[in-house]
């Protein structure tokens, strides 16, 4: 494990639970990010203002610590542009279809003790460990 | 006004903990679900960090009547196994195991202008709207 990174790791999840926590306490809200999104892009959703700007503060962050912290955002591996696009899609129709991701289901869902979310938490973390052994160990690391 | 203030503090915040745990990075991603390969731990602190302050925090809030800014609280009611759920899931698992971004991350360094990232969120976006047109041509049976 050359690349083990435990203590930012620990840190940077505490502060993803603090956010998480904060939306709740504000808006009672829970702070899944496909689903924020995801009904951005819906008729009809109600409270989009809030919505918008929870995603607008990611975003801005982002624009932040690319000026200020570029290397948060250096990867020593990247995926070809088209199986990015192919994921892309993928994650997408997933996360509206399955209600929710990492933040949703993963951090959010587990604090609850939802059983839906362990079952999706289960149920994503086994395809994605499958996915990486095909692609790097049975298709030779296609990219 | 606060109201929009605390949306957007919280979406800041969850982005700083995004950069900091690594999320941001794919090798990172892609380095912890390669348990076949030179397995890196990381993210599994990432999901105890979070889930530790969650946790316990999610009990002291709602203790309160209410949020700050609304009458109630908004959170999932529904307990059901349905094939929906762990479709999807196993759809979003693949799609993070082959590109290395979940939606968090995804929108995080899309702002910050990495390539990658924006044809991710692009091809994201199209997959929700194809699941919302589709969702919408098939009306669930319940």
């Amino acid at each position: 494990m050359h690349d083990f990174t435990p203590i930012p790791a620990l840190i940077g999840g505490a502060i993803i639970g603090l956010a998480a926590s904060l939306l709740l306490l504000t808006h009672g809200k829970v702070a899944g990010i496909s689903g924020l999104y995801g009904s951005l892009l819906r008729q009809g959703t109600s409270d989009r203002a809030f919505r918008l700007w929870f995603i607008a503060g990611l975003a801005a962050m982002g624009m932040l610590v690319r000026l200020t912290w570029p290397a948060a955002f250096a990867s020593a591996w990247s995926a070809s542009l088209p199986v990015t696009l192919l994921a892309g899609l993928i994650v997408g129709f997933g996360t509206q279809l399955g209600n929710g991701c990492t933040s949703g289901h993963g951090v959010c869902g587990l604090s609850r003790l939802s059983v839906r979310s362990l079952v999706a938490t289960l149920t994503f973390m086994g395809t994605g460990f499958a996915t990486v052994f095909v692609v790097r160990h049975l298709l030779g690391g296609a990219r | 006004m606060k109201r929009n203030a605390a949306a957007f503090g919280a979406g800041a915040l969850f982005a700083v903990g995004l950069a900091l745990s690594g999320m941001t990075r794919p090798s990172k991603v892609v380095g912890f679900l390669d348990l076949a390969g030179d397995w890196d731990a990381s993210l599994a602190f990432v999901m105890m960090g979070a889930i530790a302050v969650h946790f316990v925090a999610y009990r002291v809030v709602l203790r309160r009547p209410a949020p700050l800014f609304d009458v109630r609280f908004h959170l999932p009611t529904r307990k059901d196994i349905d094939l929906r759920l762990v479709l999807g899931a196993a759809l979003f698992g693949v799609g993070w195991g082959l590109g290395g971004y979940c939606p968090g991350p995804g929108l995080v360094s899309a702002a910050a202008g990495s390539l990658g990232a924006l044809v991710f969120v692009v091809g994201m976006t199209a997959g929700m709207l194809i699941e919302q047109a589709v969702a919408r041509a098939l009306p669930r049976r319940e």
